[in-house]
């Protein structure tokens, strides 16, 4: 199977000359179609940049950045049809909307700057199914950010993305300003639409449970490098690299009930 | 359950006006507030009198009928009208040039803010949502601009043309949109990096929706608080212009000519150039202590949001 998203020997700098800082250091990453890759790693290891690089905010330094065999260049030069494509839900749900816009006028900037995702018929009906395609319901069109709560916003967030139809979604630590319950929900929600809508996704997060729940392949990065890359079991249960370990080890202390890792290094007595 | 604590309420509500003395936070709060109010009123009133006081008091600059000359506030003038606030050294009445300046200032003030407005939010919301080489250039135009003395630049503007109303206004203007494009870059380099914007990006909406859209709205406040303090600014500068003589042509009634008219009669006839001198101070100051308020109050919602 030929992969959708190609991420070639990525290089990002920050800075110039003695400050500069290499955030991104030969990162190569595919996503087949209806996969989904996880992106895991610390805060400061480079999987914002990668992220943000796909989604054409900013521009590597070296490498390439190829969908479907075309190469995918900063946002405002790619051809509508590949602005349309790739599309990316971020991480703070309240401030990825616009304070002063209802959530329609936000569906609705997306149809108007893609006239050819908008819908023929009645615009209305198709925002209300939009919208409870995403899990809201119709009422929520005409509230703003500042009204609905953190998961409806994510949602609505989620709903601006597929309103212009993408192949591709990049979801850059897109549960984590959530709470644990809100999260699992967004997570289901994703997979739901991933599976119905054939969507390929990167997922980004510093969390290797929410990855594990949702990545079909995991790639560890680290240091502007990826460490490691594997099935998500794979690297979950029997992680190659020393810096993975320490992350699961770092996540098990934390979170003790993690139900995939007892079997291999805690069986409670009932 | 809730009734009885409602009557209460309701009842401390009702006496609390009354009294007085420590301890009284609440019965002092609307005193303050109504003082608060005043710049405001104050400013109202400048801009009804430049509305419609021409309309109620007559004043024609080229009559000048020369024995009523430097009579003194509440006289009786010669054609029987009583000169409430008296008459300049050719027999003009001040209320009249006063309340027909107000509507020059006013017109001056409001044009020049409302041209320096537009070229200074356009300009630094360019500057500041493009970045790059555009921005270096386009700020270090607005820093170069900061640097002259902008009185000096509306000096020679002004001195090198025709008196007119239209000149004055560009004069004050050529330094007045700075203060307007600096204020919204800072704005618009802050909101540039906000999701929402990153959001619209991606989505792939064209640069001057984004600004119109995702970046302008959000640089009101912080623009109408600039807008007061500017307007402030203006009519002192156009009154300045004015008293030096190189403002507005002779036949425009303005502050600044009266006041230098009554620059001879200072120490006979006092009430020519003190009693402009006067309303114009407590516009500035008016228009000076709002335009504070304004810029704590955005501030202040900055905080919270």
């Amino acid at each position: 199977m030929t992969a959708l998203l190609d991420v070639r020997d990525l290089r990002v700098t920050y800075g110039r000359r003695r400050g500069a800082f290499r955030a991104v250091d030969g990162v190569s990453l595919t996503v087949a179609p209806e996969e989904t890759l996880g992106l895991v790693g610390e805060s400061g290891s480079g999987k914002t940049t990668v992220a943000r690089c796909v989604a054409g905010l900013i521009r590597p330094d070296g490498g390439g950045v190829h969908f479907d065999g075309q190469p995918l260049g900063p946002v405002g030069r790619r051809p509508a049809a590949l602005q349309r494509a790739v599309q990316m839900v971020f991480q703070d749900p309240r401030s990825s909307l616009n304070p002063r816009m209802t959530v329609a006028a936000v569906i609705g900037e997306a149809w108007r700057t893609h006239p050819s995702a908008a819908p023929g018929g009645d615009r209305a009906e198709a925002l209300h199914r939009l919208l409870a395609d995403v899990g809201l319901d119709a009422s929520t069109a005409s509230r703003r950010a500042g009204d609905l709560s953190g998961g409806q916003c994510q949602r609505v967030s989620i709903a601006r993305a597929l309103a212009v139809s993408p192949r591709l979604l990049v979801c850059d630590e897109a549960v984590s300003a959530l709470d644990v319950s809100v999260q699992a929900q967004i997570l289901r929600l994703l997979d739901d639409l991933r599976r119905e809508r054939k969507l390929a996704l990167l997922f980004i997060s510093h969390d290797l449970g929410v990855v594990h729940q949702i990545a079909d392949r995991v790639a560890v990065m680290r240091r502007g490098e990826v460490v490691e890359e594997g099935p998500a079991g794979d690297v979950m249960s029997a992680p190659r690299h020393e810096y993975t370990r320490a992350l699961l080890d770092a996540a098990l202390d934390l979170d003790d009930g993690t139900p995939e890792q007892t079997g291999t290094t805690r069986d409670f007595p009932a | 359950m809730t009734a009885p604590p409602t009557g209460h309420e309701a009842a401390a509500a009702a006496v609390s006006p009354a009294v007085t003395g420590p301890g009284t936070s609440t019965a002092r709060r609307p005193g303050r507030r109504a003082a608060t109010l005043i710049p405001c009123a104050v400013v109202a009133l400048y801009v009804l009198v430049a509305l419609i006081g021409p309309l109620l008091v007559p004043y024609d600059p080229v009559h000048t009928p020369l024995e009523d000359r430097l009579l003194s506030p509440g006289s009786t003038t010669a054609d029987g009208s009583t000169a409430w606030l008296g008459t300049d050294g050719l027999g003009r009445d001040v209320l009249g040039q006063i309340v027909h300046g107000a509507r020059t200032s006013v017109l001056i003030g409001a044009a020049t803010v409302g041209l320096s407005c537009l070229v200074g939010v356009t300009l630094g919301a360019i500057a500041g949502y493009a970045r790059g080489w555009v921005d270096a250039v386009l700020a270090r135009v607005f820093d170069v601009l900061l640097a002259f003395p902008a009185i000096l630049l509306a000096i020679v503007i002004a001195g090198a043309f025709d008196r007119s109303l239209l000149l004055v206004v560009v004069a004050l203007s050529a330094t007045g949109w700075i203060a307007f494009a600096r204020v919204t870059r800072g704005v618009a380099l802050s909101l540039r990096e906000r999701p929402w914007v990153d959001a619209a990006r991606v989505m792939g909406v064209p640069g001057r929706e984004i600004l119109r859209r995702h970046v302008l709205p959000f640089t009101v406040g912080p623009v109408v608080a600039m807008a007061t303090l500017e307007f402030a600014l203006v009519v002192l500068a156009e009154a300045g212009l004015s008293f030096l003589g190189i403002g507005l042509p002779a036949d425009t009634p303005s502050w600044g000519q009266t006041i230098a008219s009554g620059k001879e009669y200072l120490e006979t006839a006092w009430w020519i150039s003190t009693l402009p001198g006067v309303a114009l101070s407590l516009l500035i100051i008016s228009v000076g202590i709002l335009g504070d308020q304004l810029t704590a109050r955005h501030r202040h919602g900055r905080r919270s949001a």
